[in-house]
């Protein structure tokens, strides 16, 4: 299901926190509505962690992770690296990496399977994100951006990418990811998808600007609804792969 | 670990395929058994039943030796972020109509505007100090109404147009259309237009006798058949439109301006067609302390020689002797800025300037009004025959007799005179000329040169049409001149009975077939309602104005 909330009357969500199958990590914030709003909604499932990232509360395009692993900047502290190491559970491998890109949640997206990683990264960045996190690293672009973190938000179940997107990138995305992909927008209309929401496999957040269509569209490509409306997943392209490897 | 460029990349621009060989990672987990791919192709082998992916490996596959790569880009298509419907991306990803309904392009821009009108002049103020004039929804009017809006740069103007209102509402509506950032939209602008009188009206409203500048035209002589000639040329060449009051004085007329630059182009249009001596004087109104303003009334005083057609004239020696000796009697045969003076007996002539004239200022010795009439009884050309052209008039010497019309048949005196009418003259015709003899003449330069000088007993000066002229006496004129409208003030002063013979005799100089000339400067119109029947009869008549020169009196309708 999607959520609707605001970080300190902000709708960019995705800035302010981080949401795996494994655990979620939330930004310390004025209020705790933030926070509270993500406890509501996974406090049984998965632990949710408030955390801050080089002192800062932007910690979901600092960092990037999946079930298996997550992956922070060297601005990270100590503390706070240890914070991390002892809040989420252990089967999740804490890394800190040395990266000149130290936004990582801006140039990997990924899920427990495949990443998509910038194209400049170095190329031990790349062994590490295969290592660490357990995925096949692809370097692509979207829509011509080279920050495919950014506009790109991904989960197993499917993907939402920047509205440009033309078709033939949106195929050959599709294939490397094998997940179905629709090019879409969040909070009425911002290009910069995964900052503007968060998601996993069962449940999303988005920013509150996010309007009644925009949310169908998400619920139907993530597949967060238990009985899916086959009207909009027949609208996309056919070259979508739907069954998995 | 260090920053190391990764070199291997040839990452082309545009392109989004990347080209490096990918790395197959082992750890943990299975991959798909693929042994090996070309290095340069980046796919992904996958042994799924799709065939789209053939058909993507045969896009793909291009001749790499042709330059560029490029694979065809189709812009996809996405669901409104508002209202779902399907539509390519934009900027604000939303459709047109959403757009339209939530981006107002018109905001910021002025709807409603105040406008000043001036309802005497029915002119708009442009502030802050031009007043234009408009008509009621002409185009000077709409580009005036949309130079008043502001921010109006920031967007692209379409469209404007007038939406009509009733003409007594004071409110004027114009529907601008305007596109800004690909959106067009159309929407009305409504001035209201306000009554203020604009400065030059309302200081003609508070004192009507205002005026800046004044021009005082005077001729110190006994009739006004220079003024009525003067008013036919003003009117003529339009010289007096500036003027605000003309007011008719003993000797002269004055004319009233608003502006000193006005009264100045007056005199210089006086000093071209009469000549004149002339003088300006100011007069302190009213001085602003703090910005130095000092208003003041002009007054020009015009003189214009009191020298006529048609005068006899007794030159002063000093003028006479640089003239070349021309014979100290002279007629003045035509006044424009200069004089033309012609010698009667000897056919000699001359022309005096303007300065010239003033710097002697001489007087006529007989003027026009003691004109007497005679009778030819003999007129011999004279021989060898003196012909002289002056000025596109021919004239001839002749040797005549004549005698006074009061005197014919009633006494025997005759004169033997020696005339330059001898082109025109025959026996038997009527003359108008000086008597000399009988004329009781007070000019101190005729007394100068007594002893030196043979004063002729009659000069003859121009052919008598009194015959012609009693015939048509009753009946009226086939043209008709305007008039200036002029004040008259001091009415006991004007001699009613003496303007209106000048008149009759400025308009029988007109009419006159010898000398189209002075007709050359006039307009005369056609009278409406001419009977048929006069014109046979007036065929033959040699003082009838041609019927050709006549113009069509233009009527406009709205003149102001």
């Amino acid at each position: 299901m999607a959520t609707r909330l605001q970080f300190e009357n902000n709708c960019e969500v995705g800035v302010f926190s981080k949401l795996t199958n494994a655990y979620c990590l939330v930004a310390i914030g004025g209020s705790e509505s933030f926070y509270s709003i993500f406890e509501t909604e996974l406090a049984d499932v998965i632990p949710v962690v408030k955390t801050s990232i080089g002192g800062t509360r932007i910690i979901g395009r600092l960092c990037a992770g999946n079930k298996n692993g997550l992956l922070v900047p060297h601005t990270t502290t100590d503390q706070e690296l240890q914070h991390l190491r002892n809040s989420l559970p252990d089967s999740v491998v804490v890394q800190r990496i040395e990266e000149r890109l130290s936004a990582l949640g801006n140039c990997i997206a990924c899920n427990d399977h495949v990443a998509l990683a910038h194209t400049d990264l170095d190329r031990e960045t790349e062994e590490l994100i295969a290592d660490v996190l357990g995925v096949e690293v692809f370097r692509q672009t979207i829509a011509g951006n080279i920050l495919v973190g950014s506009y790109c938000a991904l989960t197993n179940r499917g993907g939402l990418v920047h509205p440009h997107t033309s078709i033939e990138d949106l195929d050959e995305l599709s294939t490397l990811l094998q997940v179905p992909l629709v090019a879409g927008t969040v909070n009425r209309g911002s290009e910069v998808i995964a900052a503007g929401m968060t998601v996993n496999d069962w449940t999303a957040f988005c920013g509150s600007d996010t309007t009644a269509t925009e949310l169908s569209v998400i619920e139907s490509v993530f597949k967060l609804r238990e009985a899916q409306p086959s009207a909009i997943v027949d609208k996309m392209r056919k070259s979508l792969i739907d069954s998995y490897v | 670990l260090t920053f190391k460029p990764d070199h291997d990349h040839d990452q082309l621009p545009g392109s989004s395929i990347s080209r490096r060989p990918r790395h197959r990672h082992h750890y943990g987990g299975t991959t798909s058994s693929v042994s090996s791919y070309p290095a340069l192709f980046a796919y992904r082998l996958l042994p799924v039943a799709d065939t789209s992916l053939k058909v993507e490996l045969s896009t793909m596959v291009e001749d790499q030796d042709a330059g560029m790569f490029n694979v065809k880009q189709t812009i996809g298509t996405v669901l409104c972020c508002r209202c779902g419907i399907k539509m390519h991306p934009n900027a604000a990803n939303m459709c047109v109509s959403c757009l339209r309904s939530e981006v107002d392009i018109t905001e910021g821009l002025q709807k409603h505007v105040v406008i000043s009108h001036c309802p005497n002049c029915d002119r708009y103020l442009q502030p802050p100090k031009n007043w234009l004039k408009a008509q009621w929804e002409s185009k000077e009017l709409l580009t005036f109404c949309v130079k008043r809006l502001k921010n109006l740069n920031k967007v692209t103007l379409i469209n404007a147009a007038f939406v009509w209102t009733e003409p007594h509402s004071k409110r004027i509506k114009v529907r601008l259309t305007i596109q800004k950032e690909g959106l067009e939209k159309a929407y009305v602008v409504e001035y209201v237009q306000q009554d203020h009188l604009c400065e030059s009206c309302s200081r003609v409203a508070a004192n009507p006798d205002q005026w800046v500048a004044s021009v005082q035209l005077r001729q110190h002589v006994s009739h006004r058949r220079t003024f009525f000639y003067l008013e036919q040329l003003i009117l003529k060449h339009d010289a007096a439109s500036k003027a605000i009051k003309i007011k008719q004085m003993h000797q002269g007329i004055d004319f009233f301006f608003g502006n000193r630059s006005h009264a100045v182009k007056f005199m210089e249009f006086l000093r071209s067609v009469v000549p004149t001596k002339s003088r300006d004087d100011k007069q302190l109104v009213s001085h602003d302390v703090k910005s130095s303003n000092y208003n003041y009334k002009y007054t020009f005083s015009v003189q214009i020689s009191p020298v006529c057609r048609e005068d006899l004239i007794c030159l002063p020696r000093r003028l006479s002797s640089s003239l070349g000796n021309i014979g100290p009697l002279v007629v003045c045969t035509k006044v424009t800025n200069s004089i033309a003076l012609l010698d009667p007996f000897t056919l000699r002539h001359c022309h005096l300037d303007s300065d010239q004239y003033w710097r002697h200022g001489f007087k006529s010795l007989m003027t026009s009004r003691q004109l007497v009439e005679y009778i030819v009884l003999n007129i011999e050309i004279t021989s060898p025959p003196m012909e002289a052209k002056i000025g596109g008039a021919r004239y001839l010497l002749a040797d005549a007799e004549v005698a006074r019309l009061s005197d014919f048949g009633l006494n025997d005196n005759i004169f033997w005179v020696r005339t330059h009418l001898g082109h025109l003259l025959n026996t038997g015709d009527h003359a108008l000329g000086y008597d000399l003899c009988a004329a009781n003449s007070n000019d101190s330069e005729l007394e100068k040169y007594k002893s030196s000088l043979e004063v002729p007993e009659v000069v003859l000066i121009k052919k008598s049409y009194e015959e012609a002229w009693q015939r048509k006496r009753g009946k009226p004129r086939k043209y008709k001149l305007k008039h200036l409208e002029m004040e008259v003030e001091d009415r006991a002063r004007v001699d009613e009975e003496k303007e209106r013979s000048d008149y009759e005799q400025f308009q029988r100089d007109i009419e006159d077939e010898e000398n189209p000339e002075l007709r050359f400067n006039l307009s005369l119109y056609r009278k409406e309602y001419q009977e048929e029947s006069e014109a046979g009869s007036m065929a033959d008549d040699a003082a009838a104005a041609p019927l050709e020169e006549l113009l069509a009196d233009l009527v406009l309708l709205d003149e102001r």
